[in-house]
């Protein structure tokens, strides 16, 4: 048995609208303290407006081996980017 | 003793605790236990810096000499200090620590509570503004005591010996003198004696939750709101003085 507090991955929301994004991990004996931790660690300069944490042994990740299968069909796909079209001036930034 | 001199008074003992308070922390900079404790300890050395800067500049304003909070933190000796003994004592382990930081915290948010509504509206923009900030660290030592109360069975100990050791230290937050009386009576500032009752139910319920014992001796050690300290501050003051003593007015 490990004597290591369970590692948490954070999540914070730079602004009202906009989705939360990864900014690191740390460790936490349960999620209110991660909560705090994450408060102390990465929102000292005002980041955040919202907080998640996640245990990281709930998240399930790809394997790094399985890269090829999972993303080179897409590179050879350029018609999926929406590049052929113009962008009317009056859309503004896409 | 005049309104202004109780004042000033005063501003030295809120001033004053929460500078002493805030370099014990400081001493825990790179040697906690864990690396976001660490921080989490700077940040709140940081926060009460912060608000010993807004007490002392007020403290020398009322004083009219022209002191500034860099002057009066530096330039002062022991029994010039205002501050409660109960910060004054060593960190020992870092339950200790925070078992100092909780029954320091929840004194400050009463107090801090009641100031919002001083009459003199300097003393209720900085208790707005630094109750914010303590909210937080009330939270943050109280979950911390219970963890570590309700922990294993060594961290139940060691939590039960820090209370016993500094709960004397305790009941001199509640005691009040002359300073208070003119302060009460002109709306500044509450009676100490008034904040005994919430303070007592806030921490039953922390210790209840941490399974700590509360000591039933009520003994309380007095002196630093007077100026009469324990053998502690002389070295805290030593180390925190060095740098302006030796190289006076030195800046960064």
């Amino acid at each position: 048995m490990s004597n290591e507090w369970p590692l948490w991955e954070v999540f914070i929301r730079g602004q009202h609208g906009m989705s939360h994004r990864h900014v690191g991990s740390l460790h936490a004996a349960d999620a209110e303290s991660a909560m705090m931790n994450a408060r102390d660690v990465y929102t000292r300069r005002n980041e955040g407006v919202s907080i998640w944490v996640v245990e990281a042994a709930h998240i399930a990740a790809s394997a790094p081996g399985d890269k090829g299968p999972l993303f080179e069909p897409a590179n050879s796909k350029v018609y999926r980017h929406p590049t052929f079209f113009d962008i009317p001036d009056d859309a503004g930034a896409m | 003793m005049n309104r202004d001199q109780a004042l000033f008074e005063f501003l030295l003992r809120m001033g004053d605790s929460t500078l002493i308070l805030s370099h014990r922390i400081s001493e825990w900079c790179g040697h906690a236990p864990v690396i976001e404790e660490d921080i989490a300890l700077a940040n709140t050395a940081l926060d009460l810096i912060g608000q010993t800067q807004f007490w002392l500049e007020l403290a020398g304003e009322v004083e009219g000499k022209g002191r500034t909070a860099d002057n009066l933190a530096h330039l002062r000796d022991a029994w010039d200090f205002r501050n409660l003994l109960l910060v004054e004592r060593p960190n020992g382990d870092f339950g200790k620590t925070l078992m100092r930081q909780f029954l320091f915290d929840v004194w400050q948010s009463l107090m801090l509570a009641k100031l919002k509504g001083s009459s003199d509206q300097r003393i209720a923009d900085i208790a707005e503004k630094a109750s914010k900030e303590v909210a937080y660290h009330v939270e943050r030592s109280a979950n911390t005591v219970i963890s570590l109360g309700d922990g294993t069975e060594e961290s139940h100990q060691r939590m039960q010996d820090a209370l016993e050791d500094l709960y004397p230290y305790v009941g001199e937050m509640f005691i009040g003198d002359k300073v208070d009386e003119v302060l009460v009576k002109a709306g500044i500032a509450p009676d100490p004696a008034s904040l005994r009752a919430e303070y007592d139910r806030i921490v039953g319920d922390v210790m209840y939750k941490a399974t700590l014992q509360l000591p039933e001796d009520d003994f309380a050690h007095q002196g630093g709101k007077t100026g009469r300290h324990t053998e502690h501050l002389g070295y805290i003051l030593a180390d925190m003085q060095f740098l302006q003593r030796a190289y006076p007015g030195a800046e960064w």
